[in-house]
Parts: C-alpha cells; sequence; structure tokens
C-alpha cells in the first residue's frame, strides 16, 4: 500500500466530477489537483483557490509600455533631433498617440502572457507533468494524495459514489516522465 | 458551467447524436492524426507551386529593384500596396472572431475562431512581404525601426502615419501570434498525450508541459479574457492606421475622414468572406459538418450583410462628400474614378462590394453553401479592386495632365500577387495538417449546453414550452447535419 502515491478518480462528466470534489470535502479529504480537458466554471471556487491577479500585472505591463512609448518618442522628436516640419511644434501630442496605443497592447499582452507561463511553469521544452493521460481528453480527474489521505478505501468508495468511472492509484506521481 | 440548460430557443451549436468528448477529439484531431486525403494533396500542389511562383517574383523584385514592377512616375504605388491592404484586411476576421465575438460572449465563435486566427497570421505574413518588397532596398528594412542617427538616417518621423503602420502591423501580428499559441496549448497537449514516440517528443516540447490543473485553467482563462480585451481595440486601430496612410495625405480620393471606419468595415467584411471561403471547403473536406454548422455559416453571412452594406454606404458618402465639398479636385477625382478609364474597375467594385452582399438577405442564398462559397470570393475579389480603385485612380490623373498616366502590371505584379495566395493557401493547409483545426477545449465546453443532443434531452424531459419546442425544431430545418426524422416523433 505504501508505493501509492496519488489516488487518481477519472470522471467522464464534469458535473459527476463536481459531485467527486464535494463527497471528498465533506469527508476532509484534501484534494491535491484536479486535471480536466477544458475549463470548468466555477471549480476555483470550491477548492479555495484565489482570484487571479493576472489582471494587475497585465495592468503594470501595459502602462509601462505606454510610458516607455512616450518616452521614446519625446526623446527622438522633442528633445534629441527636433525636425523642422512646415514650423510646426515638435511635441505634437495627438501624433503620438497611435504609437504609445501600439506599445501599450504589445507590453500588455507580451508581459502577460510570459507573467502566465512563467507562473503556471509553461516554457517549450518542459517535460509535462500528466497523471492520467486521458485528463486532456475525455477524462477529468480528481487527484488525492495518497500519502496524506490514508483511508484509501474510503476514498475509492466516495470517488466511485460519485460517478468514477475508473479509480487509479499511481506509485509515480507523473506517469508521463521515461 | 454546466448543470443548467441554455435556452431552447437558441440554435445549437454542435449537432449529431452521440457527440462525447472523446468523439470531439477523434473526429477534430482526425486530419492531424491520419495521412492526408487526396483532396489535400491537390490543394497543397497547387498552393506550393503558387508559392513558389511568389519566391521567385519576390527574389526577382529583391534582385532588380521595383523597376519589375509597372510603376512608373505617377503611379509611385499600385498592386504593391493594394495587395498589402488586401491581406491585412482579411486578417481582421481572425481578430474579431478570437477577440471581439468572445467579449461579447458569441459561443459560435468557439468552433471557428481557431481556424480564423491561423488566417490571420498568414494573411498578415503575406501583407508583411509586400511592405518589405515595396522598400527597394529590403536589406535597409530595419530603417524602419527609430535607430540612433548614427546608424545613417536620422530617427523616423513619429508624425508619419507609415511609421504608426510599422508599429501597428508588427504589433498586431505578434499579439495574434501569442493569442493563437497560447490558446493552442490545451489542444497541443491533447494531441501529445493521443500520439507514441517521437511525434509526441515533437508535440511534448511544444506544448510546454500543459498539464490542465485547475489553476493552469483559471489564468487560461483570465489571460484569454484580457487578450481579448486589449485585442480588441489593437484590431480596430490597425486598420485605422492603415487607413490613415492615405488619409492624411493630400491627394485628392484620399484625404477622407471617413476612412478608418470605412477601412474597418471593408477589412471585416473581406475577412470574413475568407472564412467562409476556407471553412466551407475544410468542413467538408474533413468532415467537421457538426461543428461549423449552418448556424455558423448564418450567422458570419449576417455580418457579412452587415458590414457590406457599411462599405456601401462609406462608397456613397464619399461621393456625395466629394460634390457637398466643393472642391473642384475632390470632384474631378470622383467622377474620373467611376467614369474615367479605370470605370470597370470601379463598377466592379460596386457590384461585387455593395450589390452581391444583398443577395444574402435571402434566406435561401444564405443558406445555400455552394452561393456562399461563390459570393464570398466574389466579395474578395470586390475588396481587391476597392484598394486598387482608392490607389491607382486616385494617382494616375496627378495635377499636371501631361503627367496622367495608366498603370500596366507586369508579370512580377501579378506573379507576386498570385503568389501571395499559393503562400497563404500552403501556409494554412499545413496548418491543418499538424495542428487542430477547431479549439477542441473550447467546443467541449458547449457539449453539455449548446449541442443539439443537450437540446433534444431538454425536450423530452418535457418542461420545455411547445411553442418554443415547434420553433427551435423549425430552426433546425436549415442545418444539414441535422435528421429531422427524429424530431418528427416528438
Amino acid at each position: 500500500m505504501s508505493d501509492i502515491k496519488y489516488i487518481l478518480g477519472s470522471f467522464g462528466d464534469p458535473d459527476e466530477m463536481m459531485h467527486g470534489i464535494e463527497k471528498l470535502q465533506e469527508n476532509n479529504i484534501s484534494i491535491h489537483d484536479v486535471y480536466t480537458p477544458m475549463p470548468i466554471h466555477g471549480i476555483e471556487a470550491k477548492l479555495g483557490i484565489k482570484r487571479s491577479r493576472i489582471d494587475i500585472a497585465a495592468f503594470c505591463f501595459g502602462i509601462t509600455g505606454t510610458c516607455c512609448a512616450f518616452a521614446l518618442i519625446y526623446f527622438c522628436a522633442v528633445i534629441d533631433w527636433r525636425v523642422n516640419i512646415g514650423g510646426k511644434p515638435s511635441f505634437a501630442l495627438p501624433d503620438f498617440i497611435p504609437i504609445m496605443f501600439e506599445l501599450t497592447v504589445l507590453f500588455c499582452a507580451f508581459g502577460m502572457v510570459l507573467t502566465y507561463y512563467a507562473s503556471t511553469h509553461l516554457f517549450p521544452g518542459r517535460a509535462p507533468r500528466v497523471m492520467d493521460l486521458r485528463a486532456t481528453d475525455d477524462r477529468f480527474v480528481i487527484a488525492v494524495d495518497a500519502k496524506d489521505n490514508l483511508e484509501h478505501t474510503v476514498i475509492d468508495g466516495l470517488l466511485k459514489d460519485a460517478g468514477a468511472l475508473e479509480i487509479k492509484y499511481n506509485e509515480r506521481k507523473y506517469i508521463s516522465y521515461e | 458551467m454546466s448543470g443548467h440548460n441554455e435556452s431552447i430557443l437558441r440554435e445549437p451549436l454542435i449537432t449529431g447524436d452521440n457527440i462525447t468528448y472523446a468523439k470531439i477529439t477523434d473526429d477534430i484531431l482526425g486530419p492531424v492524426e491520419n495521412k492526408p486525403n487526396k483532396a489535400w494533396w491537390i490543394g497543397f500542389t497547387f498552393a506550393s507551386l503558387g508559392a513558389l511562383l511568389w519566391v521567385v517574383a519576390v527574389s526577382y523584385t529583391f534582385w532588380n529593384g521595383i523597376g519589375a514592377w509597372g510603376l512608373n512616375k505617377t503611379v509611385g504605388w499600385a498592386w504593391d500596396i493594394t495587395g498589402f491592404v488586401w491581406w491585412v484586411g482579411i486578417g481582421h476576421a481572425g481578430t474579431l472572431i478570437s477577440a471581439v465575438l468572445l467579449l461579447f460572449r458569441q459561443n459560435w465563435r468557439n468552433s471557428i475562431n481557431r481556424s480564423a486566427e491561423a488566417m490571420t497570421i498568414f494573411a498578415v505574413i503575406c501583407a508583411a512581404t509586400y511592405v518589405v518588397s515595396h522598400m527597394g532596398r529590403p536589406w535597409l528594412a530595419y530603417w524602419v525601426l527609430p535607430l540612433p542617427n548614427q546608424f545613417g538616417s536620422l530617427w523616423v518621423n513619429f508624425n508619419s502615419p507609415l511609421v504608426w503602420d510599422m508599429f501597428a502591423i508588427s504589433t498586431y501580428f505578434s499579439v495574434s501570434l501569442l493569442f493563437w499559441y497560447t490558446g493552442l496549448l490545451p489542444d497541443i497537449a491533447t494531441i501529445r498525450d493521443r500520439a507514441v514516440g517521437t511525434r509526441r517528443k515533437i508535440y511534448s516540447i511544444f506544448s510546454f508541459g500543459w498539464s490542465g490543473s485547475v489553476k493552469t485553467w483559471q489564468r487560461f482563462e483570465a489571460v484569454s479574457l484580457i487578450l481579448a480585451g486589449i485585442s480588441t481595440p489593437l484590431v480596430l486601430s490597425v486598420h485605422t492606421i492603415v487607413s490613415m496612410d492615405f488619409a492624411t495625405s493630400v491627394i485628392p480620393g484620399w484625404h477622407t475622414t471617413i476612412f478608418p471606419p470605412y477601412f474597418v468595415a471593408g477589412a471585416i467584411f473581406s475577412g470574413f468572406a475568407m472564412v467562409l471561403t476556407l471553412l466551407l471547403v475544410a468542413r467538408k473536406v474533413l468532415g467537421l459538418e457538426n461543428y461549423i454548422t449552418m448556424f455558423h455559416i448564418e450567422s458570419m453571412n449576417k455580418i457579412i450583410i452587415l458590414t457590406g452594406s457599411i462599405v456601401g454606404v462609406a462608397y456613397l458618402t464619399e461621393f456625395f462628400i466629394a460634390w457637398y465639398s466643393g472642391s473642384e479636385y475632390e470632384q474631378y477625382a470622383f467622377i474620373n474614378r467611376s467614369t474615367g478609364p479605370y470605370w470597370w474597375a470601379y463598377w466592379m467594385m460596386m457590384t461585387c462590394n455593395v450589390i452581391s452582399p444583398q443577395l444574402l438577405w435571402f434566406k435561401k442564398i444564405r443558406l445555400s453553401i455552394r452561393a456562399t462559397w461563390i459570393l464570398s470570393i466574389v466579395v474578395n475579389v470586390g475588396m481587391w479592386f476597392e484598394r486598387f480603385v482608392i490607389i491607382v485612380t486616385s494617382l494616375h490623373r496627378d495635377y499636371i495632365p501631361s503627367s496622367w498616366a495608366m498603370f500596366y502590371p507586369t508579370w512580377v505584379d501579378v506573379s507576386v500577387f498570385v503568389g501571395s495566395i499559393g503562400l497563404f493557401f500552403t501556409l494554412f493547409l499545413l496548418f491543418l495538417r499538424v495542428l487542430p483545426s477547431i479549439a477542441i477545449a473550447e467546443v467541449k465546453l458547449l457539449l453539455k449546453t449548446a449541442s443539439e443532443q443537450a437540446k433534444m434531452k431538454q425536450i423530452k424531459e418535457g418542461h420545455e414550452n411547445k411553442e418554443y419546442v415547434a420553433e427551435y425544431v423549425e430552426s433546425l430545418e436549415k442545418f444539414d447535419s441535422v435528421k429531422q426524422e427524429d424530431y418528427a416523433k416528438i
């Protein structure tokens, strides 16, 4: 029994999986994580996951872009090398707006997505940490840490009651490692 | 998510019975996991020949300079900028579908956004090559960047819309690519977990180690929404700035304040037409009728009517304002456009863009795949002529009648254009082979609420209003992928 690291409840239906989460929580069994092939709305609240703060990061990156664009244009066109275009003012703010806008979007998009990749540990070539290969296809998988929750038969029963199609006992954390 | 039903009055977004999560994956990954069929090979052969022509023509231009094109002293911009604006415009539908429709919670976008975004990226690639090759000295293309004066040029002129355009197009391309790729990660992971051997290793690298855990999805959704939020003004800004390349000049026929909204509407118009051109064929060849349904096609046709009508109003407004301005140069430019030596191009544009989309008011035409496909091509022919008319007819008769000229394309002009279409289709066909053409995860979201079988279950449970059910069943008549017999019983 001691070799088992994770117990996986593999569901075929997201609603049944949500039911499974409730069942486990009623019995004070902590859930390691849930792997699904699509986003499940309302699951964060159920698992007590806080709201993502990525929007704050996005705003900061965006405003940085605006400032950088303004600083660049102001430096080039007003400070460093004024070009006399028919005697018009060098500091022509309306003309700065398109580039300021574009760089706001550029910085915001790249900053936010790279923050997302970093915080979620996504990068090219990262070894996938997969517990059940069907969790990206048609199965909704609840993973329970077997070391922290020792009543394996109870967990098994609860998951089955909730409608799990399959219960797996993984001896390795991630089966995707060679 | 599910748990509650969607109104029966809404048309289903996924048809067919016995659709399961596994079947969605199988259906969509069919073309990726199996050997390509004959239709694909035929298409690919023609497309890659076109792409080869493009390589030859662009190389020829690089080697000999833009003297290889039919430009002359009077008409200094012709097929190059026509092609550029045409391709950028086509690109707009992808972002519109993926961003604007996401903000408006239009769930029908879920099954068409992936290929539309791919199309955006390929179209912008085609557009960008025009920008580079029309520079004449493409090896100095980096001069458009704001580089210090020691590089041999002054700082770029930040008052110039051409510089804004450089920023707009490059931001648009890179942000679209980012949006598209981030959305692809879960689907690449799906392919990875089903594949074996080398294939698995390759997809594993490109999946960035996606696991599908709760937090990954939670942040993914936040990121998608914010990307949609910033892409919406971005897509509008891009064609606005493209139109400013013309609108801020003092050329009669270009110096027009309605250009930004008029160009944006035109861009969406041509983009949706191109999405239809591609998807009507793809859905048939790849057997995706259950996911890209007649409802999707009809919705896109409705957007084409709307944007086509906006474009039509813009054409008439331009004409009216030319008369109302009292400026004889402006008036001449427009009279010359419609009755001068390029009258045929003008009337081609009017017929294809203003008259032909109005045919889509007829339900029969809107729901006929063949008619829609032909009209989608007609629209893009018209949109090409629109840009040609704006660019060439405004230039060819300038201020001194002695320098009036006509534009005659050379074989290089024609080859660059035809070749760019080949390049576009080559990239699109390759995309269909290696990546899922429909966003798998997003379509799975619709299965329990917006699918035909879910609605059928709702009806069978018997709690629905009879009139509503009758209306729903009637709305199913247009679907070519729904079996009417199933509804006769209930």
